[in-house]
């Protein structure tokens, strides 16, 4: 018996234009927001969690921790340490739904298509995007209504939440990768909340440094967070940002380039 | 058409392991173009792993096989533009309305919008979810579910279609609805493998039947051949009255020319048949004697009599095999 080739359908030419992975990969992005549309009590993390870290941290340690001892001192100082705590918090949401689409079999659909294979992990990180975006406007909502204001221009401030963004969205690449290796949701959390609380909280986004012992600092020396809170700090209060940026940018390129394909490694592999 | 002497599928020698599993030991299969093989087994006798393997989403640790003549992993990107799959795998998005996840696949597959919207619409009302398409996917009954799945994987006109135990825990009608739809998709030259714990299912639906058991093909052939070999069917009968199991003995007795076996406990009188034919001699019996019945029935053997026939255990589910399986993503 002989086994002749069976033809593609017609509509497989579309599939071979240069370009279709980046269609196909905004076609998940839509996915992912119609999601988020269906079940908006999902998007808790990225709406009320950060209103309430800002009030809370914000009244809790506001008198005790700023200069001139009442919180109006500290908003300004804590705003955009918040915002970066929020916004590296948020970015293990990816890796979790990720998992979710592997358990519930969404992936294998996807796998069993003509697609390409990066098309469903960058559909994942662009349409969190949304929610990323989501947080830091209503983040930076709540400030304002409590009186914060960029100091540095409003140009400066506005190209500080674009890196914040950027920094979520190559960061996030940890978690889709881990979101692929570990084998549940939960899974995926307890790691994400052991990274994450040393990382945010082992850093300048509730204090100075020079308040920390010697082994915390030098820890936070290293941490990428404290580079990306000066630069937010510098780009919407004022100050050097040069060295900062620079390191956070530096940070952001490796963080791709290792984990984006370590994440499509994972994917082609899971089977 | 020559389709008779084409293959649409071929297998040799398949081997899957997951640590110190066998899922598969060894397989061979080969599916002409147009035909449907029913694959047919208890949880982790291997019908799934075979299926992702065909279906690009699993690699073999031993052996090849080729869907369309092509390598399903060398070449599995052709092989994913001419195949569809439905399972218990490879499923919608629940927190999607059904049309959605069918524009979805669409788009993705290169349609345009407003033919990806078209497909769509065409494939809701095939599958009757016209009504339903808005609804979130979660939403849906475990029938509608199903004919969304099966929609979804129609979406791309595949060539070849694997279906994995697409009727588990459907009702009656919802199961003939799915077994509708994959006739129908034969007559328009669909090739289909389809994976079930039911003999009734392949014997309804495949052209040729193959046992799985402890990821080995322990026997092949068609649904008649098969059956033959498995054993023989059961004519059925359970009076409405205990008092009538005597009676009722001796009228299957004389009707089909052997001693029937009476269960007194459970009120019934069953004996081997070869085929339907004594069938319509019981009943006129029965109704000129007056007797009632609440069962009368010809039965195929189970998969638990199939199993034992043909390889001398039965057909016992191993749920830790089933988990590694599933565990295996």
């Amino acid at each position: 018996m002989s086994a002749a080739t069976i033809e593609a359908p017609a509509h497989a030419a579309r599939r071979s234009r240069p370009f279709a992975w980046v269609e196909q990969s905004l076609t998940l992005a839509w996915r992912n927001i119609v999601r988020i549309r269906q079940n908006p009590e999902a998007l808790a993390d990225v709406t009320f969690q950060p209103i309430i870290f800002l009030v809370l941290f914000l009244f809790v340690f506001g008198g005790a921790i700023a200069q001139g001892g009442s919180w109006h001192d500290y908003l300004p100082f804590l705003l955009p340490g918040l915002l970066v705590q929020t916004v590296v918090f948020s970015t293990m949401g990816t890796g979790v739904g990720l998992n979710d689409d592997f358990a519930k079999g969404v992936f294998d659909r996807f796998r069993s298509l003509p697609i390409a294979r990066v098309a469903p992990l960058v559909g994942a990180v662009l349409g969190d995007a949304v929610r990323y975006t989501l947080s830091i406007v209503i983040l930076m909502g709540t400030g304002f209504a409590l009186g914060f204001r960029f100091q540095n221009g409003v140009g400066n401030g506005v190209l500080a939440l674009v890196i914040v963004l950027l920094f979520a969205l190559s960061m996030c690449w940890i978690w889709v990768w881990l979101g692929l290796k570990l084998r549940t949701a939960q899974g995926v959390q307890g790691v994400a909340f052991l990274v994450m609380f040393p990382l945010t909280f082992g850093s300048n986004v509730f204090v100075q440094t020079n308040t920390l012992p010697g082994f915390l600092r030098a820890f936070v020396n290293v941490n990428p967070v404290k580079y990306l809170v000066d630069t937010m700090r510098g780009l919407m209060l004022g100050g050097d940002i040069q060295k900062p940026l620079l390191i956070t940018l530096a940070w952001m390129v490796g963080l791709i380039a290792v984990f984006a394909p370590l994440a499509i490694r994972a994917y082609r592999r899971r089977t | 058409m020559t389709t008779t002497n084409q293959v649409a599928i071929e297998a040799t020698g398949l081997v899957k392991r997951y640590g110190n599993t066998t899922a598969l030991a060894g397989v061979d299969l080969s599916v002409p173009t147009g035909t449907v093989l029913g694959v047919l087994g208890p949880n982790g006798a291997g019908k799934t792993t075979a299926v992702r393997i065909l279906g690009t989403l699993l690699r073999p640790d031993a052996g090849q096989a080729t869907v369309g003549g092509y390598d399903v992993v060398r070449d599995a990107g052709k092989v994913r533009e001419i195949i569809g799959l439905t399972g218990q795998y490879a499923s919608v998005d629940e927190d999607m309305s059904g049309r959605r996840n069918l524009i979805m696949i669409g788009r993705l597959l290169g349609y345009s919008r407003a033919q990806a919207r078209a497909k769509a619409d065409d494939l809701l009302e095939r599958f009757e979810l016209t009504d339903a398409g808005e609804r979130i996917a979660k939403t849906y009954s475990g029938g509608m579910r199903r004919r969304l799945d099966l929609a979804a994987s129609l979406v791309g006109d595949p060539s070849v279609l694997y279906l994995d135990e697409p009727t588990t825990g459907l009702d009656p009608h919802a199961r003939n609805g799915v077994w509708e739809t994959v006739r129908n998709l034969v007559l328009d030259g669909t090739t289909v493998l389809l994976t079930t714990q039911y003999l009734e299912e392949a014997d309804a639906l495949a052209d040729s039947i193959m046992v799985f058991d402890h990821g080995k093909v322990v026997a092949s052939g068609r649904p008649a051949e098969l059956k033959a070999q498995a054993g023989k069917q059961s004519l059925d009968v359970r009076p409405a009255e205990p008092a009538h199991l005597e009676r009722v003995a001796a009228i299957v007795a004389e009707s089909v020319g052997v001693r029937p076996h009476v269960d007194v406990v459970n009120t019934l009188v069953s004996a081997p048949v070869s085929d339907g034919t004594p069938m319509p001699v019981v009943v006129r019996r029965l109704d000129e004697e007056g007797i009632a019945v609440t069962e009368l029935a010809l039965r195929l053997p189970s998969l638990d009599e199939v199993f034992l026939a043909l390889t001398g255990h039965t057909a016992e589910s191993r749920p830790q095999d089933a988990v590694l399986e599933g565990a295996g993503r």
